[in-house]
């Protein structure tokens, strides 16, 4: 097509430059300078000490995408082997608590989850103790999964969906058993959607600060509620939050590349 | 399958749906609680009523609502221009840069979106409010508007395009007659896309939105303090206008896709 309008697009580049691509080297820049603008590393050295926090959130949110996947992977195959309709239907279904709020969603765990919240509630009613839920690691890594388990749910489902039922039944013809057919058959198949699944809820679950502030009281103290209290909260010093984006930033990348990295071998050798 | 094992997947998926909906549904039924606790004391519409009588809930509802229509109209004209503006060039590394660069809001954490547009405003020594956020919203709403017209101008039949200019139009008629009809359902996507992305922010507003007060804002001030029953009421009405949007718009597809399948076989 011989459309001649390659100016309509300069708003959009002039926008993201100033509004995405800039705010983005700030980051970089504030991180390495002083409140008055002069180059220091302090801000680093001081962000290399919040490590343990960002050791804790690593290891939660990754706990947390493991179990995503563990429960994901054969929710999103049953549903992939439905009718049409009812397809459709699941898919609606596993959407619709998306679309509420998330902090609504978080806050329904915080209810359920408190010392007088229904748990605990209908625990004494039938004559037992209570038992501490909230403010716990345990709540944390719950309420990742709970957040985020759609997003690894669609990315599996619409991979599975084009598994085509006639190469189940091949591998079941030529003596696959169930865990044959599911090792050498459906995994390797759906391995762009695992891929794409963990990143989508791993990113958020490890930089939130959101769900770690109203499950995981101040016990489970993560990087992104340390970013916040640098930024809004009582430690405001936005260089010194800078640093510890700065930081955030590169494990987000690191983990990235590892997982683009399994997905491009994937792509070669299925075209062995 | 077996039918064993099909029985096993129903009743894993049973499972599932009761994980993603039990919480819900305990807000929806303490919205009716006559008390403030978590153990039932009888039915009540009390705190509807002190919901709708929150005169902060009411204005931050008017001001996201507000902030998701100027940012979701801005960017889909601006992501539409865009997608339109890229598809005619013909340079790949350009091309390939400013997809990159779109895809940057969309991959990177919502935190690192907020802090570092706050930093932008805190450089510029703009204070938050409305115009940051609405730029904000804007920022991260254009790339779904982008990527969704863009296939739409790819699956396009570009000799439409040439024949309605050799039969006399004049380009931006032949864009307005031809091109637009063809790219509506991808900029509709995007508005809509965008439009839900704003509602329901937390993240970029929170850190960019200095003293004004939107939706989730309130929320989160409110469910800071723990036990807040008026937050179960909204969580409940949300629910069900969320429920009714996504019915109607699938039974709609749907019965749509019935009638293709009928024309279909009559041919």
């Amino acid at each position: 097509m011989k459309l001649n309008a390659r100016w309509t697009s300069y708003p959009y580049i002039v926008w993201m430059i100033l509004f995405t691509v800039i705010p983005l080297f700030l980051i970089g820049y504030f991180a390495f300078t002083d409140a008055s603008g002069d180059f220091t590393i302090a801000n680093m050295e001081q962000a290399v000490k919040y490590i343990p926090a960002l050791v804790k959130s690593v290891s939660l949110a990754a706990i947390a995408t493991v179990l995503c996947l563990v429960l994901a992977y054969p929710f999103a195959f049953s549903m992939s082997r439905l009718s049409f309709e009812r397809q459709k239907m699941m898919s609606m279904l596993i959407m619709l608590p998306m679309w509420m709020n998330f902090l609504l969603r978080t806050y329904a765990w915080q209810a359920i989850l408190e010392d007088n919240g229904v748990i605990n509630m209908l625990l004494n009613s039938v004559g037992l103790s209570s038992v501490k839920l909230i403010n716990t690691s345990g709540a944390v890594v719950l309420g990742m999964v709970y957040n985020y388990i759609p997003f690894m749910i669609l990315p599996l489902y619409s991979v599975m969906t084009k598994i085509d039922k006639s190469v189940l039944e091949a591998a079941n013809d030529l003596g696959a058993g169930f865990f044959a057919t599911l090792y050498r058959v459906i995994l390797p198949l759906s391995m762009p959607g695992i891929v794409s699944g963990t990143t989508m809820v791993f990113v958020p679950a490890v930089s939130t600060f959101v769900i770690s502030g109203m499950l995981g009281g101040v016990n489970n103290y993560l990087i992104g509620d340390l970013i916040e209290t640098q930024f809004l909260g009582n430690s405001y010093d936005l260089n010194c939050g800078s640093a510890t984006s700065l930081l955030l930033m590169i494990v987000v990348l690191i983990t990235m590349a590892i997982f683009n990295h399994f997905s491009d071998e994937d792509a070669e050798e299925a075209l062995v | 399958m077996t039918k064993g094992r099909r029985k096993l997947s129903g009743v894993y998926i049973a499972l599932m749906l009761l994980f993603l909906y039990l919480p819900i549904f305990v807000l929806i039924v303490f919205s009716f609680n006559s008390s403030k606790g978590y153990s039932w004391t009888g039915f009540s519409w009390k705190w509807y009523k002190e919901l709708f009588s929150n005169e902060l809930i009411l204005h931050s509802l008017k001001n996201t609502l507000i902030i998701a229509a100027i940012a979701s109209v801005a960017s889909t004209v601006l992501g539409a221009a865009a997608a339109v503006g890229v598809f005619s060039m013909k340079n790949k590394t350009l091309k390939g840069a400013i997809n990159n660069v779109t895809n940057l809001p969309l991959v990177s954490p919502e935190i690192v979106m907020g802090i570092s547009l706050m930093l932008l405003f805190s450089f510029a020594r703009m204070s938050g409010g409305f115009l940051s956020l609405v730029i904000s919203h804007i920022s991260f709403c254009v790339p779904s508007v982008y990527f969704s017209v863009l296939p739409k101008l790819r699956q396009m039949n570009g000799n439409l395009y040439e024949a309605a200019l050799d039969l006399g139009c004049t380009p931006p008629r032949a864009f307005m007659k031809v091109v637009l009809p063809e790219i509506m359902p991808g900029i509709i996507t995007g508005f809509l896309m965008a439009f839900t992305y704003s509602l329901d922010d937390f993240v970029v507003s929170y850190f960019t939105a200095g003293n004004v007060q939107t939706l989730s804002i309130t929320i989160y001030s409110m469910v800071k303090k723990r036990v807040s029953p008026e937050i179960n009421a909204l969580s409940t009405i949300l629910f069900v206008v969320v429920l009714m949007i996504l019915l109607v718009t699938n039974v709609r597809s749907i019965k749509k896709e019935r009638a293709k399948e009928k024309k279909m076989m009559k041919i």
